[in-house]
């Protein structure tokens, strides 16, 4: 099954180094390196508040999340209606966006075919995907 | 009075830990293993009232198990230990300093926060700890930190402290001392609350007023110190008492930050000689060695890196310099240039008699290490020097632990992080 997933691109700075060196002798400008980018401290804010999930299904698909991927689950960010979330439902981890209806809380997929899980004393909701993570090949 | 200090322990921690990505755990019995799942090292507050004990052996709970159908956990000590470092980020932002006493306990240096409601102040960080980690605490506050352990104790054990009890307070640390059994007293073997026993003195009140010379008389220098941490004066008890099973830390502020590994493994080195020391002081040997280090996490400007490593000691041991070969290999395992190190400590959990521990078939049995300890306790001080000390002596890896009923490695392993289903 293949969809559109949108994408989000995000600027990111690389320094490039361009030294010149004289053969034979280095350069003591070049000592001061720059770290090569770490993803991960990119797109882990708040690692002490952070956890790394793996997505099962395909109910997340309209949001661009789909099986198999790797999201970064933070409990440093407080729930707002729009954020896409885990929630312990009846105790099971499941992955929908959360929406304000009429005054009431609702977990909502985004793909066809799932209901609508209302937020009441079942409902916990455990954190706030702040990333994804993918590979392709 | 002096500078107010807390202790901040986890609830139950292993379960506590299980629990945060296991949601059928909620609720119902719950007890994780010791290494070799020999015997009950944490209880969840359900198993605890089925009667398991600390410290139980696991053949003796077998039809308590089925019966109750208790869960039964492995130890998982990448799991716990990862989640101690979230639970200590947690912690940072409300303290000047801390010092983590064991895996589940860190003592919080409140010294400038005296302006602040400290119960509120404390309460904020427990619901942080929670908020980020799911991991339930409480909190004992006081002037020493024997009354910060009892005022943590007093906050477990009575539902009307709601998780955080401020021992500073006169009436409430008279309340407490007044009921709290002197045998329950950190420090308090059994043999001496039998002759305290025997002169009438039940409680820590009772304790508390006892005549400090007639203490070192029943007891030793490590009574007398508790009485006084008792009467709010700090006597540095936490250093000359036995260390719990579970474990014990050495760990230290750095004066300026730290950012070359030899003078990090320098300070390490240290640091696994004082345990080593105090380990064969009480005749103990630890089988797990963690080294932990970071930077100065209120300067967020600068590049901020935690690191921690954990290694199984096989055989246990209390040589110092087998537990420095230990520190050795986690500090270049985790070590990274550019940063700014300000704390590093060492951490040794499962400790156990000497005389108890499990023999290996290559054990070295001479005599030369204890000779070449004394010596290097010499020269302690001049603790650059360990760094050249060869980090391949004398341990050698038997075979692996058992650990049947392990959880995965939920933060440690990227092929077992829990699953989510959309």
């Amino acid at each position: 099954m293949l969809e559109t997933v949108p994408v989000h691109v995000a600027a990111i700075e690389l320094p490039m180094l361009l030294v010149s060196t004289p053969a034979g002798f280095p350069s003591p400008a070049q000592d001061d390196m720059e770290e090569p980018i770490n993803l991960a401290d990119w797109l882990i804010e708040h690692p002490a508040a952070s956890f790394i999930m793996r997505v099962e299904g395909y109910s997340m698909t309209g949001a661009g999340i789909t099986d198999g991927d790797l999201i970064i689950v933070s409990r440093a960010v407080k729930a707002r209606p729009g954020h896409i979330v885990v929630a312990l439902v009846h105790g099971d981890r499941t992955l929908k966006r959360l929406r304000r209806r009429e005054g009431r809380l609702w977990l909502v997929a985004e793909a066809d075919g799932y209901p609508d899980i209302i937020v009441d004393e079942h409902v916990e909701t455990w954190g706030v995907v702040v990333g994804l993570a993918r590979k392709y090949v | 009075m002096s500078a107010p200090i807390a202790l901040i322990d986890c609830n139950n921690y292993y379960v506590s830990c299980e629990r945060a990505f296991d949601a059928s755990l909620v609720g119902v019995p719950v007890i994780v293993l010791s290494n070799n799942d020999g015997c009950a090292i944490a209880r969840s507050a359900e198993a605890k009232a089925l009667g398991i004990r600390m410290g139980a052996p696991v053949h003796l709970i077998r039809d308590k198990i089925r019966d109750h159908g208790i869960r039964v956990f492995s130890s998982n000590y990448a799991l716990y230990g990862d989640m101690q470092r979230r639970v200590i980020a947690a912690i940072e932002p409300f303290a000047r300093d801390f010092e983590i006493y064991s895996i589940d306990e860190t003592f919080v240096d409140f010294a400038g926060f005296e302006h602040l409601d400290l119960v509120a102040h404390a309460r904020e960080m427990s619901a942080q700890v929670r908020q980020w980690t799911t991991i339930p605490t409480c909190v004992g506050i006081g002037p020493t930190k024997t009354l910060a352990k009892l005022g943590n104790a007093a906050a477990k054990k009575n539902p009307i402290f709601e998780g955080v009890a401020d021992l500073r307070d006169d009436a409430t640390r008279n309340w407490v001392l007044d009921r709290f059994p002197v045998e329950d007293v950190w420090g308090v073997g059994r043999a001496t609350a039998g002759k305290l026993a025997a002169l009438g003195i039940h409680t820590a009140g009772h304790l508390r007023d006892m005549a400090m010379k007639q203490g070192r008389g029943v007891g030793t220098v490590v009574l007398e110190r508790l009485i006084a941490e008792l009467r709010g004066v700090p006597a540095n008890v936490v250093e000359t008492i036995e260390p719990q099973r579970k474990g014990m830390a050495v760990t230290r502020s750095f004066g300026s930050p730290v950012s070359d590994i030899e003078t990090l493994m320098g300070a390490v080195a240290q640091y696994a000689m004082r345990a080593g020391e105090k380990l064969r002081q009480h005749g103990l040997v630890a089988g797990r060695v963690t080294i932990f280090f970071h930077t100065n996490p209120h300067k967020l400007d600068r590049p901020q890196y935690t690191a921690s490593r954990t290694l199984s000691a096989q055989p246990m041991t209390s040589d110092g310099l087998a537990l420095l070969a230990y520190a050795r290999r986690g500090v270049e395992s985790a070590w990274r240039e550019g940063y700014g190190i300000t704390k590093a400590g060492i951490m040794l959990e499962d400790l156990m008699d000497a005389d108890h521990r499990p023999r290996t078939l290559f054990e070295d049995g001479s005599g030369r290490r204890g000779r070449l300890m004394a010596a290097m306790d010499e020269v302690n001080g001049r603790f650059g020097k360990f760094t050249a000390v060869p980090a391949t002596q004398g341990f050698k890896r038997a075979w692996g632990a058992r650990s049947e009923m392990r959880s995965p490695g939920y933060t440690t392993r990227i092929a077992e992080v829990p699953c989510v289903r959309a």
